[in-house]
């Protein structure tokens, strides 16, 4: 310390200062304590008000599940049990239906031999994303794998998968895991045929349907491809007809043909045998994996310079945001048939998926255009004074920052697609939170049985939205690259 | 600064660009007005003027980033025009540089200056990579390569986007304002990469209030007003004995102290 200069005016300081260590405060337990919950008369307050209303809930909740059934034949024995045990009067929860039915909630009227079918369809699922969700997190990736194998096996076995198709399930799945390892780009080609090994698990039938489905995606792509340099936009639309034509003629003699030679068939299961948490989860993926990319395109489009595009993309935004999902389900479910030539069986599934995947992709486009929005100019300068032309500099530049600021929003609108599966239910599909459990409680022996199901369907419900949620927060900390 | 670099312009001749009767306007605001200019090769121009008087709306024309509405943009031969191809074959043979870097976030330092070789000049992975490093040593920011640019100081992002658009090979740059953010100890670092780019005979255009620079390196100052060039000579006649009443105004303010 240089005080020798302390009483003139200039002043020149000999010695720089080294940090110190803060002053010893207290910490702990009772410092968090005083400054987050007792800083003031009003947090006081608020304090005891606040453990008040958490003792009260407690109190009546509490004993509710504490008296809790599990195992009984029926609501009545549940009761007499309640009382037997606990005195009369006293209340009590009845989880002996989520024992007798959980496999109502889950599967609705799935075939019971066939249960392993949408288990593994959801386990591949995992197979299917890890390569996307975990690209540059290798232990992640490994972590979500390995749990993805074992647990499909695992539950498959438990439901009563044989042990031919469990063999061939650990198969798939192991090669498919060595697959993502080792060759990653080419797993994401496996991601693309995903959906098509999950229709065929899910509903059945010969495998050549869906080949022949995806034999037309890669005829229209290779068109597209091959004629894109000379025609450009011309190409694309080229790619479709091709991609149509092919499964208006070729692909259902060829499928018939082939099966003929060889089935490669599961028993079919048809739509309306589809209900709870499989028909959930089925259009909630189906809706999500589709509503991204049709959001990206629309919310590209709204903000495009070309005024016909734009005024097309607002005009279908703003009718679908303006319009409740229920009516574009029901428009789904029963208008549709009226315009529809007599005789065409167009799956209700598929219709509710379109209509689902209308809906989000609105507010979708929204959100995205939110994040297209929130970037400086100067990165689309960049990106245009380097050469780049629009679909590159959208690819590279501009929808990688877009779509990362947009994440929050685009989980929630997941999350938030995902609950409105429940509202299948007015077109008369199975899930798991309305129908699914009304149909229960119709048996004599659920009849009343109202806080459980819903506790129990929350209850999933809560685990894959949070999953979700927090999944969204883990790709924000890993894609957090720009230091500020 | 060595003040020897504009003694001997190293022009051939040849023509770079060619702006005829220039004209733009923003909605009625008539920015740029009758603009006249010949760049040749190798010719290095400081453009200078107040704020708003359209200098950096000028050189913004010459890569398209601003549509001009009446006149003629002659770039390397090639006119612009609607002409999508055309904006983008300019646009890869002209390196701009931003006052504010604009940098890409999301990709590294390397990825950042090899992505549009490898997107437009369609160059291998590894020789875009190796051009990069090439450029990125010059700038002396090689062992930076690897960080993202939220990692870097000013200045050091500066020499990035210099060394980005490099990258490119391009036959002319330009620079808009590119020392206008950066603290004072770092506009010495860029303006040391300029002068090095400029002794190698690149064709430059620069907006820029660096008069020191201006008057080590620029063949010709061109001083604007209003969207119009109201004078422009070597930096020696401009500093010493500018002529028109603005131009001493301008001068006096910005050297005044």
């Amino acid at each position: 310390m240089s005080d020798t200069h302390a009483e003139t005016v200039a002043y020149v300081r000999e010695t720089m200062l080294p940090p110190e260590p803060p002053p010893l405060a207290e910490t702990g337990a009772i410092k968090w304590l005083r400054e987050n919950l007792f800083s003031g008369p009003l947090n006081i307050v608020l304090t005891l008000i606040g453990l008040g209303i958490v003792w009260l809930v407690a109190s009546i909740v509490g004993p509710w599940l504490v008296h809790g059934v599990w195992n009984a034949n029926s609501m009545a024995e549940c009761r007499q049990i309640i009382a037997e045990t606990w005195g009369q009067g006293t209340d009590g929860a009845c989880f002996a239906i989520i024992k007798h039915r959980w496999n109502q909630f889950l599967f609705g009227f799935y075939p019971q031999t066939l249960y392993w079918r949408p288990v593994l369809a959801f386990g591949l699922l995992f197979l299917a994303l890890a390569p996307v969700l975990f690209a540059d997190s290798e232990r992640a990736r490994r972590i979500v794998l390995g749990l993805a194998v074992v647990l499909t096996l695992l539950v498959a076995s438990l439901l009563g998968a044989g042990g031919a198709v469990l063999l061939a399930a650990a198969l798939v799945m192991l090669g498919w895991s060595a697959l993502i390892e080792t060759r990653p780009g080419w797993s994401l080609l496996a991601t693309l045929v995903y959906p098509f090994i999950a229709v065929w698990l899910l509903w059945g039938g010969s495998l050549w349907g869906e080949i022949a489905a995806l034999a037309g995606f890669v005829i229209g792509f290779i068109v597209w491809r091959l004629l894109v340099v000379r025609f450009g936009l011309l190409a694309f639309a080229l790619g479709v007809v091709a991609a149509v034509a092919w499964w208006l003629v070729a692909a259902g003699p060829l499928t018939s043909s082939l099966a003929g030679v060889l089935p490669l068939r599961l028993q079919p299961v048809s739509s309306d045998q589809f209900g709870g948490f499989v028909l959930s989860i089925t259009i909630g993926v189906a809706g999500i994996a589709l509503s991204l990319p049709a959001g990206i395109i629309l919310a590209l489009a709204r903000r495009s310079d070309l005024p016909v595009i734009k005024m097309l993309a607002v005009m279908f935004i703003e009718f679908i945001r303006g319009v409740p999902l229920i009516t574009l389900l029901f428009v789904a479910s029963l208008l549709l048939n009226y315009f529809l030539p007599p005789g065409t069986n167009f799956d209700i599934i598929l219709r509710v998926i379109i209509m689902v995947t209308l809906f989000a992709s609105a507010y979708m486009a929204e959100v995205i255009r939110g994040g297209l929005a929130a970037l400086p100019k100067g990165q689309y300068e960049a990106a245009d004074a380097l050469g780049l032309d629009y679909w590159k500099a959208q690819r590279l530049i501009i929808l990688p920052q877009a779509l990362k600021i947009s994440i929050p929003g685009i989980v929630s609108t997941f999350i938030g697609m995902f609950k409105d599966t429940t509202l299948v239910v007015f077109v008369g599909l199975f899930d798991p939170l309305k129908a699914m459990a009304d149909t229960i409680r119709a048996s004599f022996e659920w009849k009343g049985a109202y806080w459980e199901p819903y506790i129990f369907v929350g209850a999933i419900f809560f685990i894959l939205c949070f999953g979700m949620s927090r999944y969204s927060m883990y790709l924000e900390r890993r894609l957090k690259r720009d230091h500020r | 600064m060595t003040a020897q670099t504009n003694a001997a312009p190293a022009m051939t001749g040849e023509t770079a660009i060619e702006i005829a009767k220039l004209n733009k306007w923003y909605g009625t605001f008539h920015v740029l007005r009758d603009i006249d200019l010949v760049v040749s090769r190798g010719e290095r121009i400081v453009i200078a003027g107040p704020s708003g008087s359209g200098k950096s709306t000028l050189i913004r024309c010459i890569n398209r980033l601003e549509e001009h509405q009446a006149g003629k943009i002659i770039v390397d031969g090639t006119e612009l025009t609607h002409d999508l191809k055309n904006i983008d074959k300019v646009r890869s043979e002209v390196g701009m540089v931003f006052q504010h870097f604009n940098l890409f976030p999301h990709l590294t330092i390397l990825e950042n200056c090899t992505l549009a070789p490898i997107w437009v000049r369609k160059i291998p992975k590894r020789e875009a990579e190796e051009i990069a490093m090439h450029f990125l040593t010059k700038v002396r920011i090689p062992d930076q390569a690897h960080k993202y640019p939220g990692q870097l100081s000013g200045g050091q992002q500066q020499r990035v986007a210099i060394a980005r658009a490099l990258c490119m090979r391009p036959k002319i740059m330009l620079f808009d304002e590119p020392t206008s953010a950066l603290d004072p100890e770092m506009i010495k670092e860029v303006l040391d990469t300029m002068i090095e780019l400029a002794e190698e005979g690149m064709t430059m255009l620069c907006v820029t209030h660096e008069m020191g620079f201006a008057q080590a390196v620029a063949h010709r100052v061109i001083f604007m007003d209003q969207g119009q060039i109201v004078e422009q000579n070597t930096p020696k006649e401009f500093f010493n004995n500018p002529r028109s009443e603005r131009t001493k105004l301008f001068l006096s303010q910005i050297l005044g102290h």
